[in-house]
């Protein structure tokens, strides 16, 4: 039988991928009921993934390292899993789970890295690295002032990416399936001939790129030889449409080892593809699932080299591919498809993974099946994310996005964003405590700031005092952040994932805060409590006084959620003065990461009563144990965060154990539907959800044998529980658990 | 009202996501009493109408289609009169309600709260024999309980049963056929809730300074409840185990 012709559009003249899905979607309404197991040959390789990760943990995280090789789209040779059961082929490098060196983020970064593994770079590489070669860390190092160095060893700003690649672009993978890299490379060859003078830095600059985004495309054709694979032209059916779209991804993670590098939203794309072939009866929906289950696999089998103090920031040995899946196109129909249902079922066939971290887009509108099936995946596996696709869509402009890192929207190929780590919004509220000096080292930071003489803390003095210091802080993170931009451009510009986006395509810079409850129960008790600020002899305030009772962020109580709501307005609006490199549009976002953790480390004891030390929430949750107004009150709180003065995201982490959802799992089911629904329905952005036991998570500390898949939320991702540091498992144990009898 | 506490997220008391809200005061004690702090008519916190209404409003969103407003306690009838101008503002606002009761007091009150407020009734049928009845209660006459169902049935509008299956006490099989003998005819039930028996509530006893007398009995094995279910499969549409 003949396959049938996609459905023409605009899509056939320009690049222009959101016109063919809109054009050839097949929305599902239906069930899960469809989907299929895995296939001999899935679980074959399946076992043998496995069996390498397992190796991978006993050898302190790191299965095994190339130190000869740089990495590149075309460095390795081919590698398998076992060949003859591959029906997705690709990695990294020429053997699964080795790592690779890529060292034009940091060279130093490398070799701390291997060392850690008792291993060097060979002698060579080292030479030329430290004699000739410049690196994205070295550029952002000659440049950053000694006010930068400080904020950042201080405390202040922190995870910058100053020594390892940014991430957060994601390239429009879904090009070389659709287009293939010969068009891409004609599209781009013009867009190259259109760049003319007068030849200003922005212009250079920007022809340069597109130069080495072409140089980048030949790469990939190239790339696709080792594997017999022909990318110049367009995919011919379903598992050629899913090898192309791994191929194009593979290219960029054998480049780049950015912090988070998001795979984008092709499910409902390949759907289109895997749609037209099972209609002509070439493909089986074992076959379909195959593919799926397989391209998954291939993801969950990245790896970056990394070293080990990077785990305090990013804990798990995260990859973030993320991958969005579902919500609604503008003209109203949903992009559900039954590919979206394929993907979540590699949680069952695969069984439960932080990787590829899948984010469904929740619209109110959704297929209630899929609303669902979704929640029964969340229940089950504790693996997936929520973010609202209604407020999204509308608010930013496209329904063709994906998430960037953990929560963020990115349009696809027509969009970049610019990743901005984040700041110490606690430690900043200290500086306005301190006369503008560091609360533990007692350094001054700030200007302009009086020292503290009261006995009491009166809530206008420190709010005008907060603000100096939230400007100063903004400040400096602007410029930091317009320095590593500029340096990762030049030193090691993602010339893969670009080649994949449009020619100046439009950026935000990703800024971010931490300690937002913190803050906000710190404004709140100087507010409505009285308190006494307790300070050594050079006046540096160690502890405070409570007298007296007051609202705490996460009871639904707008006398302290507006504080929280104001302090983001305000940090927002002091970032949005501020000039960005590339003329990139600034957005901030309320999320940690798992650095919530670390970030408490270099707090001291703050208003609101926590003492020295003690963790941070993560992102935009309240404290933990201080929502005990239920699990609804804490949810209403964070939503009153506005979306518009945070538009990168607001990320919020749910956990919640099984029985308080429900007696039964269908209850179970509906009702973590119903609360999504009516946690959206509040113009809420993202939630994690974990549905768990505590006990679990104290017996998988006990015994991580016995633990090897379980998965649980973190701010923004998720992770191999066993691979956290005992702290940060503490961390989430001691988060609050909605428990209700 | 006297409310004893506020549950914001109750999802084992009726339909959905519901807001449970637990009314001080019972003349019961019934021995497996889980909430034996909301057994005394003092104490408690009193709650204006419009506070209630306030939390009620916030949770709406998360109602979704089944969820609502449950009033249980302690036992929310004997504050019939307060709740009939809360369950009309919450009618107005569109919300669901439902009321968690024993069904020992039918009055003038508490006929206008059901019948023109209440959408659900779960009804606690706490043993089938008079002795047994007294033995778990310390009140006599469980003919009430029986009376209240029959104007429940009446009104034609919903009402679930509970039941809590204490092993030997209330689990033998000829009250379970008593009990559905005695309702298999009602149109209004839509299921009959079985509660296992669990000892979850001791602490509280103690914390009272009471003495906890099921002491010696013992949580259901699993056999046990499904024996039940299948005992009480022949008389009602639907069993939930709750």
């Amino acid at each position: 039988m003949k396959t049938k012709e996609f459905k023409d559009g605009i899509w056939n003249k320009e690049i222009n991928l959101r016109d063919f899905v809109r054009n050839n979607i097949t929305p599902y309404h239906g069930t899960y009921k469809f989907l299929e197991q895995p296939s001999e040959k899935t679980k074959k390789l399946w076992d043998i993934c496995k069996e390498g990760t397992k190796e991978e943990m006993s050898r302190n995280g790191v299965h095994s390292v190339d130190t000869e090789i740089i990495s590149g789209i075309n460095a390795f040779k081919a590698g398998y899993i076992d060949q003859k059961n591959e029906v997705i082929v690709g990695l990294q490098t020429d053997e699964l789970l080795k790592r690779a060196m890529k060292p034009f983020g940091g060279f130093k970064v490398v070799e701390k890295a291997l060392s850690e593994h008792g291993l060097k770079p060979n002698d060579q590489l080292s030479e030329l690295f430290t004699k000739y070669v410049k690196s994205h860390n070295d550029g952002v190092f000659d440049a950053y002032t000694d006010e930068i160095k400080k904020y950042r060893s201080l405390g202040f700003l922190t995870g910058l990416p100053d020594n390892y690649a940014r991430g957060r672009i994601i390239g429009d993978y879904r090009r070389i399936a659709l287009y293939g890299i010969s068009f891409l490379i004609e599209t781009k060859k013009q867009d190259l001939a259109a760049i003319t003078g007068p030849m200003t830095d922005k212009v250079i600059r920007l022809r340069e790129e597109v130069s080495e985004q072409i140089k980048a495309l030949k790469e990939m054709i190239e790339m696709g030889k080792q594997y017999n694979l022909d990318l110049t032209v367009p995919a011919k059916n379903a598992q050629e449409a899913v090898q192309f779209t791994y191929m194009a991804y593979l290219a960029a993670v054998k480049e780049q080892d950015g912090a988070a590098m998001s795979l984008g939203n092709v499910s409902s794309f390949l759907d289109i593809f895997i749609e037209r072939d099972l209609q002509a009866g070439v493909i089986t929906e074992v076959e379909a699932q195959e593919y799926i289950d397989q391209f998954v696999m291939k993801l969950r089998m990245v790896r970056h080299l990394r070293m080990e103090a990077y785990n305090d920031i990013f804990a798990g040995d995260p990859t973030w591919v993320t991958e969005a899946i579902g919500g609604m196109l503008a003209d109203g129909r949903t992009k559900v498809t039954k590919s979206s249902f394929r993907f979540l079922h590699t949680l069952y066939n695969l069984g439960p993974s932080p990787e590829p971290n899948i984010t469904i887009l929740w619209s109110d509108k959704l297929p209630q099946n899929f609303k669902d099936y979704c929640a029964k995946v969340s229940i089950d596996t504790s693996s997936i994310q929520f973010e609202n696709d209604d407020l999204m869509r509308t608010s930013r402009g496209s329904d063709d996005y994906g998430i960037a890192c953990c929560v963020s929207y990115q349009e696809l190929g027509k969009s970049i964003q610019f990743f901005g780590a984040r700041t110490n919004l606690a430690k900043t509220l200290l500086l306005a405590l301190n006369g503008g000096r560091c609360e533990s080292t007692g350094t001054k930071i700030v200007e302009g700031i009086p020292e503290y003489i009261e006995e009491y803390l009166d809530f206008d003095t420190v709010m005008a005092n907060f603000k100096v210091a939230m400007k100063e802080v903004a400040r400096v993170y602007n410029d930091s952040m317009n320095i590593i931009h500029y340096m990762h451009d030049k030193y090691y510009y993602e010339k893969a994932q670009m080649s994949l986006i449009d020619t100046n395509p439009g950026i935000n810079i990703a800024y971010g805060i931490a300690g937002l409850s913190i803050v906000a129960d710190s404004l709140s008790a100087i507010k409505y409590a009285k308190v006494k600020p307790i300070r050594n002899e050079e006046g540096l305030t160690v502890d405070f006084k409570i007298e007296g009772d007051f609202p705490m962020y996460g009871n639904d109580d707008d006398n302290v959620d507006l504080l929280a709501r104001m302090a983001v307005s305000e940090f927002n609006n002091e970032l949005k003065q501020l000039p960005v490199y590339k003329d990139a549009e600034p957005t901030m976002s309320v999320l940690t990461i798992t650095s919530n953790v670390a970030y408490g480390k270099k707090t001291g004891a703050t208003p609101d009563g926590r003492a020295k030390g003690i963790p941070f929430a993560p992102g935009a949750n309240p404290m933990h144990g201080r929502d005990s107004n239920g699990a609804i009150a804490s949810l209403n709180s964070v939503a009153k965060i506005d979306y518009n003065d945070s538009k990168d995201g607001i990320s919020n982490t749910f956990s919640i154990v099984p029985k308080s959802l429900g007696a039964t799992e269908e209850e179970q089911i509906e009702n973590l539907a119903t609360t999504l629904d009516g946690y959206f329905s509040r113009n809420a952005q993202h939630l994690n959800v974990n549905v768990l036991n505590k006990e679990m998570l104290l017996d998988a500390m006990e015994n991580p044998d016995e633990y090897p898949q379980l998965t649980i939320r973190v701010s923004g991702y998720a992770v191999n529980f066993v691979r956290l540091t005992q702290e940060q498992q503490l961390e989430v144990i001691t988060r609050s658990f909605h428990e209700s009898m | 009202m006297r409310v004893h506490s506020i549950e914001s997220f109750g999802t084992h008391d009726g339909p959905g996501i519901r807001l449970v809200i637990f009314l001080q005061g019972c003349k019961l004690k019934c021995l497996y009493c889980h909430n034996p702090d909301t057994i005394e008519t003092t104490g408690g916190k009193e709650y204006e109408i419009e506070e209630l209404m306030e939390i009620a409003l916030k949770m709406k969103p998360y109602f979704g289609k089944k969820g609502g407003v449950t009033v249980s306690g302690g036992e929310p009838l004997l504050q019939a009169k307060e709740l009939i101008p809360f369950f009309k503002r919450l009618k107005e606002e569109g919300i669901h309600t439902n009321i968690d009761t024993n069904g020992r007091i039918l009055n003038k009150f508490t006929k206008e709260l059901l019948d023109e407020y209440v959408d659900l009734v779960m009804l606690d049928i706490k043993h089938m024999t008079e002795e047994g009845y007294e033995a778990l209660t310390g009140m006599r006459n469980k003919e009430t309980t029986f009376n209240f169902a029959a104007h429940r049935e009446a009104s034609g509008k919903n009402m679930w049963l509970r039941y809590v299956l204490i092993p030997e006490i209330t689990s033998k099989p000829e009250l379970l056929h008593a009990m559905g003998k005695y309702f298999k005819d009602y149109k209004t039930i839509e299921k009959i809730e079985i509660q296992p028996y669990h000892k979850l509530g001791i602490h509280k006893w103690e914390a009272l300074g009471w003495e906890y007398k099921l002491k010696d009995a013992r949580e259901n094995t699993p056999e046990e409840i499904e024996i039940a279910v299948e005992i009480l499969k022949n008389y009602f549409k639907e069993i939930k185990i709750n």
